[in-house]
């Protein structure tokens, strides 16, 4: 069931200069997230989908207009604060993973919790759940290089729900899959959302993708054209 | 702990390039510390003089000798503790490369004033009663493999002729900088041979070692020497053992300073290798480190690992070279005695090859550091593939 709004855009303007010249990005952008929802973003190359999903996950600064995340206007707060924020309430979810190389799947997991108040075991608790709720138990030793795709996807996911946060985003996260890992990976999000009540933004290019979000959005130049 | 393992293992990520790296450091960090050493060894002789001796020579020239009349007149200055006659002998063994120092001394009143050269009883007793008697080194017997009751000629070159020595003693330093190279014999087989010889080049020290009572007497006693031999057909410059070696030294100071700026220089080569190296590892990893921005990691973060690897990689190679030191430097003392008789790595060698290991991992990772904590996170997302 779907709840109250969430993520609250209003009137959103962004652009980017190149030299002297300023393209625009996001033009009058307004729409809610309900707390729950599973949000697909589309539109074609460059019409500004990962641009919003960034200012959303408070990565990057607007130029006029608001994002409300849980109450909270991401554009008053401060780089650290921003940074404290997304620690708590953003779990991103990129399209070639961004593990970290060295590290373990465990330890990948566990790097998030590092800024959090939880002791050693307390993290250890915490990373153990989540990989056994991706099926990564047996996994969690490899190195990243050592995974498929799609385990590596399934880390990545891991790795952004660990903190529990608000809301998760991801960027094209099936772009780098093969079809059968691309499904494991949806079903694994449709399972968050329905079993776990979590919200999440995800931008992507794959309509079979799309099928999964409760809504979905168009964006073209900049401009959202339907949902 | 989690970001020191962090550290640790991306410092070692590119095994090849991180070898290298540490490898490059240790060479110049050990090249760094065999010059500072060198430098420091050509000192040595200034650092290991005694306040309480004073070397007498002629005032033209250390060529000329003084008249060996000299030795009671100084003796009798007021505040002189002792006095030994000395003459820089110059002699061959076998051939040239067979170099060491070789001194005709008053060997009593010589073995007085030098406590450094330290004899057994017995051998000091049978060596001043044996007027072809020789003692030398520890390091110049172990070189040349001679045992005490050796027969040794030596070829003289300002003393013509062949010189024939029997070995009475071998002696080892006080102090690890004490020259354990030296052969020393009896001032007196020298003049007795020249009285024979050549009689006008008898009767003759190249310098005289003065002992003085306390070093405060030391400036007034060679003013006195001097003063006394003033106007004489041998006018005596006097001054303290450290002044001696320092005129010595500065004759060579300039390639002193050339060394030490060499030392310097390879220090400079290897930071901006390793400056190289970390920025080519900072610019590889931006995206990791922009993913970690994303998940809430400050800049300060960012920066602990960025300076943390290239102080690792630093302090590795630092580490190494430090280790390494050790090792050359025993190598030169043995294979290159006849050069640096003393090849001695100090503990302040140590501590600059460390801080310049330090120096050179801070300085390599400065702008490392900047670009990974300021770079901004959806420029460096851009960076993934």
């Amino acid at each position: 069931m779907l709840q109250s709004p969430i993520v609250e855009i209003r009137n959103l303007f962004k652009s980017y200069r190149r030299g002297s010249q300023v393209i625009p990005v996001l033009q009058d952008i307004s729409f809610d997230i309900a707390e729950g929802e599973f949000l697909a973003l589309m539109g074609p190359s460059g019409s500004g989908k990962s641009t919003l999903l960034n200012l959303i996950a408070g990565i990057d600064t607007v130029d006029s207009g608001t994002i409300r995340v849980g109450g909270v206007v991401i554009g008053a707060l401060s780089e650290a604060e921003l940074a404290k924020w997304r620690a708590a309430n953003v779990g991103f979810i990129f399209q070639f993973y961004n593990l970290i190389p060295v590290l373990t799947a465990f330890e990948n997991v566990e790097l998030p919790l590092l800024l959090t108040g939880l002791s050693r075991r307390e993290r250890h608790e915490h990373v153990e759940a989540v990989l056994a709720l991706v099926n990564l138990t047996d996994r969690m030793d490899h190195n990243p290089s050592q995974l498929s795709g799609g385990q590596q996807q399934r880390v990545a996911i891991a790795r952004a729900i660990v903190t529990d946060p608000t809301i998760l985003v991801a960027d094209e996260p099936t772009g780098d899959l093969d079809r059968v890992s691309a499904e494991e990976i949806l079903s694994l999000m449709d399972r968050l959302v329905h079993d776990f009540g979590k919200t999440i933004v995800m931008v992507t290019h794959d309509p079979k993708a799309a099928e999964k979000a409760h809504v979905v959005r168009h964006l073209e130049k900049g401009i959202l054209t339907s949902s | 702990m989690f970001l020191l393992k962090l550290i640790l293992r991306n410092a070692f990520r590119h095994k090849l390039r991180s070898i290298l790296t540490v490898v490059g450091v240790a060479v110049a960090i050990l090249a760094f510390g065999l010059l500072r050493t060198l430098v420091g060894l050509w000192y040595l002789g200034v650092e290991s003089s005694s306040a309480t001796r004073l070397i007498s020579r002629n005032a033209i020239s250390l060529v000329f000798p003084l008249p060996i009349a000299y030795r009671d007149r100084i003796r009798r200055v007021e505040g002189v503790t002792g006095v030994a006659g000395a003459s820089w002998f110059g002699g061959i063994y076998i051939d040239e490369k067979h170099f060491f120092p070789s001194f005709a001394v008053e060997a009593k009143p010589y073995l007085d004033l030098y406590p450094e050269f330290v004899l057994t009883e017995d051998e000091k007793k049978v060596f001043l009663h044996d007027r072809r008697g020789a003692i030398v080194g520890r390091k110049l017997a172990a070189k040349e493999g001679w045992k005490i009751g050796d027969q040794i000629t030596l070829r003289g070159t300002i003393f013509p002729g062949q010189w024939a020595f029997v070995l009475r003693g071998i002696y080892h330093g006080a102090q690890k900088s004490t020259d354990e190279t030296q052969f020393i014999f009896q001032w007196d087989y020298l003049n007795e041979t020249m009285k024979r010889t050549i009689p006008r080049r008898a009767d003759q020290a190249g310098i005289y070692i003065v002992g003085v009572a306390a070093p405060e007497l030391a400036p007034q006693v060679a003013q006195t020497i001097d003063a006394m031999f003033k106007n004489s057909l041998a006018e005596t410059l006097s001054e303290t053992e450290k002044a001696f070696q320092l005129s010595f030294v500065a004759m060579t100071e300039a390639i002193m300073i050339a060394i030490q700026i060499v030392s310097y220089v390879v220090i400079v080569i290897i930071m901006i290798v390793a400056a190289n190296t970390m920025a080519m590892t900072a610019r590889e990893r931006i995206a990791e480190y922009a993913t970690m921005k994303v998940m809430g990691f400050g800049p300060f973060h960012i920066a602990l690992t960025v300076f943390g690897e290239s102080l690792t990689i630093a302090f590795a190679g630092g580490m190494l070279g430090v280790v390494l030191t050790f090792p050359a430097a025993r190598w030169i003392e043995v294979n290159l005695s006849q050069f640096f008789p003393v090849f001695m790595i100090s503990p302040v060698t140590i501590l600059l090859q460390m801080a310049a290991a330090v120096v050179v991992g801070a300085v390599a990772g400065v702008f490392p550091t900047w670009r990974g904590s300021t770079i901004r996170i959806a420029e460096g997302l851009r960076r993934v593939g």
